[in-house]
């Protein structure tokens, strides 16, 4: 790790214009402080965002969960509120890395980063969610650009995501043996809007597929889902697994996680 | 006293609590790291980033010159010190009689370096992050030359100025074989039916939960080195430090191994670093640190296995095996290690005749330099090589032929014992038969048929796979070692000090790392003595304190350190019953000693094990002329023979098809480890090597780019250790026909199950895939790797 400055501030405003001045936002910090560590990051000055309230907890506004980007995995697996409501997120967030990433692993941070594998970003993709900053709000479908690439701008900070609560959804992570980050993971949401299907994983970026949601919409079952073709061309090719074998996945798991939403 | 008296001694056979596990468990052990020394500095190493490359310049001028940094040393400094390479412990020589290829093996690269993580400099500072900052300023200007990673493209020879070494400038090592090759030709001349199998053996990162670590110092006071290191063997790394690399007296040097974390293997070896921190400990007049950081022991600690093998086995129509014949390449990696030479040989091929009466084998052997970590012994040490070859080769006769994986090894288990092999070996004792027997009872193979009928019913594909496994451990008969190249003696040496008051230090050559021998063996020494076992404190791991010693390694540690401590335990006894025998008045031959009190046969007359003790240092009533005081007594053992430990495992797998995911269902492991001292810590131990065993089958895989000789798989988020929930739980059973060759009759336990498991798993999911037209499977069995087996069956 190389030296740094470190800022406390206690409100998003403050945090905003320290960032303004160079700052890098500190969240979770389960992928930046392992990179510091390794010294593959070496920001001049972290700017900490562990102490402002005003970032954390969840809240039901008429048909959506509004969770707060500090709100870390451990608290919106545990939420009543979310298991109520959306018990695919809750699951989702209660099988991210282990117990120790889990107390300290925040929502924004997860979803700020855009880690090609990281779970998070399906279900705000998945389920529609809206990302909230200190600027603006923005769509999920226009949130997620790239790898590790986002819509946020120089000093925009994520203080809470609105998910619309679906009719059912479910998260399949199959796990990459070594990480347990998802090798491939299918997030299915049935909305008000038609059925999303998100992918995570199995590209350079969390994205939605729109051969399984048109079978999908169409007919809502397994093998609807098991007629349509994944194409690999775009998919990744590691030494975890092929692309074919990632498509084959994203087919596998899409399938699997219609039967388990349809019981 | 003999195996047979020991057995039946009070206490021996109870699973006693770990002595250690306190300290352990409080946080209080002191590994090297723990130890912080007066003035300690702190060393870094700067690696190299490229697998090979000709170094043109170093310039160390900016990193010198950095804040806190105390020196800066380079492969020119230890020429001009007139430091050697690092020695490897054991010569092959090749088949047209000329010894194996020994590169030099410098301790910071000489105008070259040959892999990703050979040791370039090492700097010194203050601070740790002084040294790492100061590391980052060392200038290298390298011309990078193409790499090799594996043994098919080493042999192959096809990538142009991949030569590692002008010594060895088409990469080979040696060509070694055993075996009549005439004799064996002829059987498969004659054959009824001949099986034959292609087989990776995957290589692995070993993975300690302690990476290594060292320290360095020097007194000027009186010219002594000491080493803190993490290490399993201090007397051998002293030895080879003195004598091989510095030149130094081995009475000016102390190696101190403290508390480590696991080895595996992997610290058995001089590593280049240990030699860097006592040389620039002098140099600096500083005590100097390292710890590696993770990432820094998937580089350079020593890999295990990466074998590359072709076997063929002849039988006649019944499936009684004629002749087996074998061809391995083995990747050395860049550099020969400690003992890598011998790994794919004289612990490998000896074992390929398995359990079975084969009568003719012949191995053959080459082996190959690469631009990878050296490779070198991991858990097993060739005999994980061995018995994956051959009860993948045996499970597929017994498919062929239509027998089962069961019967064709029942129909060739060996049945009377001593057997020799046509492969060197000596088997003392076994009941193989015993072993499937009790294996098959455990694992319900009577259930088997419902259990697959139920998998298929939900979609699954369930296998069951056999290993008959054995190994040879209590390494080693010294002349017998020696014969075949062993650059050293492979005896052990126990010391036994009775204090006045009765207590008992034992000091051992043995070197534990995780094995419980601080309990273990106080249990043997409070057993023969007949007192409390919290009344015996065992030291080792400090060539200041022990006699000697040759370390813990192929699970010799009690049937060779042990004996060593029973050979002392004789001679105390025989001497406080001469002590005992003046105190009673009585004749040295009438007296008996047993639960801790020395008797007068045919009288009532005795006394207790700590009024002999306490004559024996206030001799106011002694033998003085004939006896001298005091009760400490030191024994070295060297033994006979290997001990052979051996077992069936029975392994069962259920496949997923559709994303190729393989769960063990079921394991069940039965271990014929002769006799059991401690059953509790026998069993930790067979956990421990099921684990890495079907770790290796199931999830690890060291990977390094074909192209570049990049490690792929250099951290945890790429390297698949296995973690507790990978695993069911695992059944155990144990047969025992003990040693009939040293006083103990124990076998060794540490190693048989990550020897005995890998075929086990592999067969069963070969089993389970067999149905789906997949007769063909390297390990690892991940989903990826299963599911493409099952799509090329299809296609």
């Amino acid at each position: 790790m190389y030296a740094f400055t470190f800022e406390n501030p206690s409100s998003t405003a403050a945090a905003a214009q320290l960032i303004a001045q160079g700052g890098k936002l500190l969240a979770g910090g389960q992928s930046l402080l392992p990179s510091m560590r390794l010294r593959l990051a070496n920001p001049e000055k972290i700017v900490d965002l562990n102490n402002i309230p005003e970032l954390a907890g969840i809240r039901r506004e008429g048909n959506a969960l509004v969770i707060g980007a500090m709100t870390r995995h451990m608290d919106v697996a545990n939420s009543a509120d979310v298991k109520a409501a959306i018990p695919a997120l809750a699951d989702l967030a209660a099988h991210i890395g282990d117990r120790q990433v889990r107390a300290r692993g925040t929502l924004g941070g997860s979803v700020a980063n855009n880690d090609p594998a990281a779970c998070y970003p399906s279900a705000v993709l998945g389920l529609g969610a809206t990302v909230i900053t200190n600027q603006r709000e923005i769509a999920a479908d226009d949130f997620f650009v790239g790898m590790y690439t986002t819509a946020l701008e120089e000093g925009e900070i994520i203080t809470a995501i609105r998910f619309p609560i679906p009719k059912r959804a479910a998260y399949l992570k199959f796990k990459q043996a070594a990480s347990r980050f998802s090798l491939v993971g299918v997030f299915v949401a049935q909305t008000d809007a038609g059925v999303r299907v998100a992918i995570t994983g199995a590209a350079s970026s969390v994205f939605r597929h729109a051969g399984l949601e048109a079978a999908l919409n169409q007919s809502f079952t397994p093998a609807s889902a098991a007629a349509v073709k994944i194409d690999a061309s775009d998919l990744n090719a590691d030494i975890h697994a092929s692309a074919a074998y990632r498509a084959n996945l994203i087919s596998v798991q899409t399938q699997r996680a219609v039967a388990q939403i349809l019981g | 006293m003999g195996a047979s008296d020991f057995s039946k001694l009070p206490h021996i056979g109870e699973s006693l609590k770990r002595k250690e596990d306190y300290r352990f468990l409080t946080g209080a052990g002191q590994y090297t790291d723990d130890v912080v020394l007066a003035a300690q500095s702190h060393a870094v190493f700067v690696r190299s980033p490229h697998a090979h490359a000709k170094i043109n310049s170093i310039n160390v001028e900016a990193a010198k010159a950095a804040p806190g940094v105390l020196g800066v040393f380079t492969g020119a400094d230890v020429a001009a010190d007139n430091i050697n390479g690092l020695p490897c412990g054991w010569l092959i020589t090749s088949t047209d009689g000329q010894p194996m290829k020994e590169p030099p093996h410098p301790i910071l690269a000489q105008g070259k370096v040959r892999y990703v993580g050979d040791h370039v400099a090492i700097v010194v500072a203050l601070t740790q992050q002084q040294a790492r900052d100061a590391a980052e300023l060392v200038e290298v200007d390298y011309d990078v030359l193409p790499a090799v990673v594996s043994v098919a493209d080493a042999a192959a020879g096809t990538v142009a100025g991949a030569g590692l070494h002008d010594a060895a400038p088409d990469n080979h090592c040696y060509k070694w074989a055993i075996g009549d090759k005439g004799a064996v030709e002829a059987a498969f001349a004659n054959a009824a039916h001949v099986t034959k199998l292609d087989l990776v053996n995957n290589r692995l990162i070993p993975n300690a939960m302690e990476p290594r670590a060292a320290i360095g110092s020097y007194s000027r006071a009186n010219d002594e080195y000491t080493l803190y290191v993490s290490n399993q063997n201090p007397h051998v790394e002293r030895l080879l430090m003195t004598a091989f690399v510095m030149g130094l007296p081995e009475h000016k040097v102390r190696v101190i191994a403290p508390d480590v974390g696991g080895g595996f293997g992997s610290k058995i070896f001089l590593y280049a670093e240990d030699v860097c921190l006592t040389w620039a400990a002098k140099k600096l007049n500083r005590n100097i640190k390292w710890v590696a950081d993770r990432s820094e022991s998937f580089v350079s600690d020593a890999h295990g296995r990466d074998h590359v093998s072709h076997a063929e086995m002849a039988m006649d129509k019944d499936g009684k095996f004629l002749a087996m014949r074998v061809h391995t390449d083995a990747n050395m990696g860049a550099y020969l290690s400690t003992f890598a030479s011998a790994v794919p040989t004289i612990l490998y091929a000896t074992l390929l005749a398995g359990q079975y009466t084969t009568p003719q084998i012949y191995v053959e052997v080459d082996a190959w330099f690469t631009n990878t970590a050296p490779v070198d012994a991991y858990r097993g040490a060739g005999r994980p090589e061995a018995t994956y070859l051959l009860e993948r080769l045996v499970s597929r006769c017994g498919w062929e032929m239509g027998l089962g994986q069961d019967e064709i090894r029942k129909r060739n288990f060996i049945t009377s014992w001593p057997y020799q092999t046509p492969v060197a070996l000596q088997y003392d004792v076994g009941d193989y038969h015993a072993c499937m027997t009790q294996a098959q009872e455990l694992a319900d193979v009577a259930g088997f048929a419902a259990r697959k009928a139920a998998s298929e019913a939900k979609g699954l594909k369930r296998g069951i796979g056999y290993s008959s496994y054995i190994e040879a451990c209590g390494i080693a008969p010294s002349n017998i070692a020696g014969a075949l190249g062993a650059r050293a003696g492979l005896f052990e040496c126990g010391e036994v000090r009775v204090h006045p008051t009765g207590s008992v230090t034992v000091f051992t050559g043995s070197h534990s790392h995780g094995q419980g021998h601080e309990t273990t063996f106080a249990q043997v020494v409070a057993a023969r003595l007949g007192i409390p076992v919290e009344n015996v404190d065992i030291v080792h791991g400090d060539t200041g304190r022990v006699p000697f010693g040759m370390g813990t390694y192929g699970s010799r540690s009690i049937s060779v350190g042990g004996a060593a401590i029973m050979k002392a335990l004789d001679k105390i006894e025989a001497k406080a019953k001469k002590i005992a025998a003046h105190l009673m008045e009585a004749s040295d031959a009438d007296i008996d000693f047993s639960g801790g009190e020395f008797t007068v046969r045919g009288t009532d007359k005795k006394i207790p094990f700590g009024q002999v003790a306490l004559t024996a240092y206030v001799p106011h009533n002694y033998p003085l002329d004939k006896l001298e005081p005091g009760l400490n007594e030191t024994a070295f053992y060297d033994p006979t023979n290997f001990t052979f430990p051996a077992g069936t495992y029975i392994c069962e797998v259920e496949v997923d098809p559709a994303t190729g995911s393989t769960r063990v269902d079921k394991f069940t492991a039965v271990d014929d480890f002769g006799t059991i001292i401690n059953p509790m810590i026998v069993e930790g131990q067979v956990h421990g090597g099921l684990v890495q065993g079907i770790g290796q089958a199931l999830m690890e895989n060291c990977v390094y780019d074909r192209e570049t000789g990049q490690l792929l798989t250099g951290s945890f988020m790429d390297y698949a250790m296995p973690r507790a929930d990978d695993f069911p739980e695992f059944k155990l059973g144990h047969v025992c026909t003990p040693c009939t060759h040293n006083p103990l009759g124990t076998k060794g336990c540490g190693e048989a199950g990550a020897i005995g498991s890998p075929p086990a798993v592999i067969n069963a999911v070969l089993d389970a895939l067999r149905p789906l037209g997949v007769k063909e499977f390297d390990m690892p069995a991940s989903p990826h790797r299963v599911w493409e087996a099952i799509q090329s069956a299809k296609a």
